[in-house]
């Protein structure tokens, strides 16, 4: 009798190559996306011991973390930036793999690229040198991110030795709000199972509420389940899904596709799958969502307000969270709303695709940016810029006082000219607050894409709801 | 990679939770394209004031812990970004074994695949060793990765779990690659069977 499995278990016994005693495991990566900042090292490496990359035809390489966002027409002025991709380019070039380099179209993040290109596709393992490949769950691929030396073993054996993750799964049923969007979704996940909850975890997202996002909302909920400590984030694949990858330049065509969408068709869990760990959560709970802290799970509504130390007993927490305000400038009892910020960000891998920049141009159209604040859109690849543009939102957002940039990670991680200033304060659609990561002394509230353009026109955190 | 069977140093306490990738090499020093030289910026903002001098206050910068080639920390050591150059910092600082109560999952692979040795206790050892470690120069311990032992400065015992593979490999300096190519077959005959059961 066979037992019930979930999507997981699913995904992992049909990519085994080959199983150890102990359980560890050799599994086959069917696509694996190259970036410069993860792979000089890993292509050193292959030259070092006389290796190949033993399938090209399953490896694409873009150029992202480092791209000047910015007039493309000269070279990158920083130096470091612009040995990196010139050794993305030789490397490519040297091993035979595709890349869409700065001045080409398809240009972007890879974790948007992926998908846009039908690249990503269900059933399949797709690995990353990048934390946030897990975006590519929301298409039923086992999506991980790697180190470098995972990085060059793909590339040498199209493997990778791993362990199984444990199952979970996290349901929320029930509607969303008005105004409540996939970040705010998957920010109330992160603040009830904390940063490490997800710890050794793949996680199956379930419910209508998650059934019902689009797929660039699933993109957004699978991107950060790195931030609940999860490595990998699932939906099964569903009418939403095919529908997104039908006529993608890499997506199967013809015959092709009948077979694939039968056979994806039977990727979901079993009635009866055991969970190791189940979490479940009510739609109408959830109010739009911002982080006070240093942590993604540093998160409360934007009707709250900064915590109190004094409130936490763990000794830990109490100094973390001590740290996080004395970092962040907030005193305890702020009220979320008074927050004032003078940067406002609407890129990065987790909010940069066209349904995000629709969302910040509707609450744009017709307002101007607050004095002082300086507010940036960075499309998540060529092609949603050249979308955008054709439906007319980069007036929108010039119009009301905005930078519209070129494709790339930008201020997300600050590797390229874009980054706070120390003690900058920042509305964000990005995914991280770390200390530093916007840039040395910068502070990062993350929000959604419409709460981020409210935050801009406002000139402080801003409830979405009530610009109406 | 090189080799791990035992080691005898200092411990330097670092009692932070969710030490994240971006504290321990921020993203702008990620833009290098070799594996060495990143110890230079480990923990930079902690580590340095804005003027580049060092901040007197923090772990590394005292001279008891110097020399330190074992940290103790806090929980969920690691979050964040897949980053190798995290474990590139610390091995090229000379950090070779980190003790916590938990570790994130990327950086725990990265460590293991460059030689580090991670040790996850649970929270009443660390903190007996998160002790200890204060007490400075005083607070060498000795680690025997075959024994799978920890000995602490004043002799006490205690054990630790490893991943047995893992363990194999680190004993060994074993280069991953190596090994998987000598299954090349295998792979060449999933890739077989795949091309007819999904031919898109």
């Amino acid at each position: 009798m066979n037992e019930a499995t979930t999507l997981y278990d699913k995904l992992w016994n049909s990519h085994i190559v080959d199983e150890q005693e102990d359980g560890t495991c050799l599994i086959y990566i069917d696509r694996h996306l190259v970036h410069e900042v993860t792979s000089p090292q890993a292509f050193e490496g292959l030259r070092k011991n006389g290796r190949g990359v033993h399938r090209t035809d399953l490896t694409l390489a873009v150029a992202d973390h480092n791209v000047p966002t910015t007039n493309r027409s000269g070279v990158i002025k920083d130096k470091e930036s612009r040995i990196q991709i010139e050794a993305l380019e030789k490397n490519c070039f040297d091993f035979g793999v595709e890349l869409y380099s700065m001045n080409d179209i398809r240009q972007g993040i890879c974790h948007v690229v992926g998908p846009e290109q039908g690249f990503t596709l269900p059933g399949t393992t797709l690995v990353c040198g990048d934390s946030h490949t897990a975006t590519h769950g929301a298409f039923g691929s086992m999506s991980f991110g790697i180190g470098t030396s995972e990085v060059e073993h793909v590339l040498a054996t199209q493997t990778l030795i791993q362990q199984k993750c444990r199952n979970m799964r996290v349901t929320v049923n029930g509607n969303l709000s008005r105004g409540i969007t996939a970040k705010d979704l998957i920010l109330a996940v992160i603040g009830k199972i904390g940063t490490a909850g997800g710890t050794g975890a793949a996680i199956e997202f379930s419910g209508d509420a998650f059934k019902s996002l689009t797929m660039e909302g699933r993109m957004t909920v699978c991107n950060m389940t790195i931030e609940a400590g999860a490595r990998v984030g699932l939906f099964a694949p569903d009418e939403t899904t095919f529908e997104y990858l039908k006529g993608r330049p890499k997506s199967p065509k013809g015959g092709a596709w009948e077979l694939a969408v039968n056979y994806w068709q039977t990727l979901k869990t079993d009635p009866g799958a055991k969970f190791d760990e189940e979490v479940a959560m009510d739609a109408s709970e959830i109010s739009p969502q911002v982080t006070w802290g240093t942590s993604p799970e540093d998160v409360t509504t934007i009707d709250g307000q900064v915590p109190n130390p004094a409130d936490i007993e763990d000794e830990n927490r109490r100094n973390k969270m001590e740290r996080s305000l004395e970092y962040m400038g907030l005193e305890a009892g702020m009220l979320m709303k008074e927050i004032k910020i003078n940067t406002a960000f609407i890129g990065s891998c987790t909010n940069s695709r066209i349904e995000d920049i629709r969302a910040a141009a509707d609450v744009v159209k017709g307002r101007k940016v607050a004095n002082g604040v300086q507010a940036l859109v960075v499309p998540g690849s060529g092609l949603i810029k050249e979308l955008a543009e054709q439906e007319g939102l980069d007036q929108i957002f010039i119009e009301a006082g905005f930078e519209w940039r070129e494709a790339g990670c930008s201020m997300c991680l600050a590797m390229n000219a874009d980054k706070l200033k120390p003690g900058a304060r920042a509305a964000s659609t990005s995914n991280r607050n770390f200390e530093g990561r916007q840039g040395p002394g910068g502070r990062t509230h993350l929000v959604s894409p419409a709460m981020a353009a409210a935050a801009a026109i406002t000139g402080h955190l801003t409830d979405v709801r009530d610009l109406d | 990679m090189e080799k791990f069977d035992k080691l005898t140093s200092v411990a330097a306490p670092l009692p932070l939770i969710n030490v994240d990738t971006d504290m321990i090499i921020p993203a702008r020093f990620l833009k290098t394209i070799k594996r060495t030289g990143l110890g230079a910026d480990l923990f930079s903002t902690l580590r340095f004031n804005e003027d580049g001098t060092d901040r007197e206050n923090f772990v590394l910068n005292k001279p008891a812990y110097k020399d330190a080639e074992i940290l103790i920390a806090g929980e969920n050591f690691g979050c964040g970004s897949s980053r190798e150059h995290a474990p590139w910092a610390l091995l090229d600082y000379g950090i070779k074994c980190i003790i916590a109560p938990s570790f994130a999952d990327i950086f725990y692979n990265n460590s293991s695949k460059n030689g580090i040795l991670l040790i996850q206790l649970p929270q009443e050892e660390v903190d007996k060793l998160m002790e200890d470690a204060e007490r400075g120069a005083n607070s060498t311990i000795s680690i025997d990765l075959e024994a799978q032992e920890i000995t602490g400065p004043d002799g006490g015992v205690i054990k630790f779990d490893v991943d047995a593979f893992k363990k194999h490999c680190l004993l060994n300096g074993l280069d991953d690659i190596g090994l998987t190519l000598q299954k090349v077959d295998k792979i060449k005959e999933f890739e077989a069977r795949k091309k007819i059961a999904q031919p898109w």
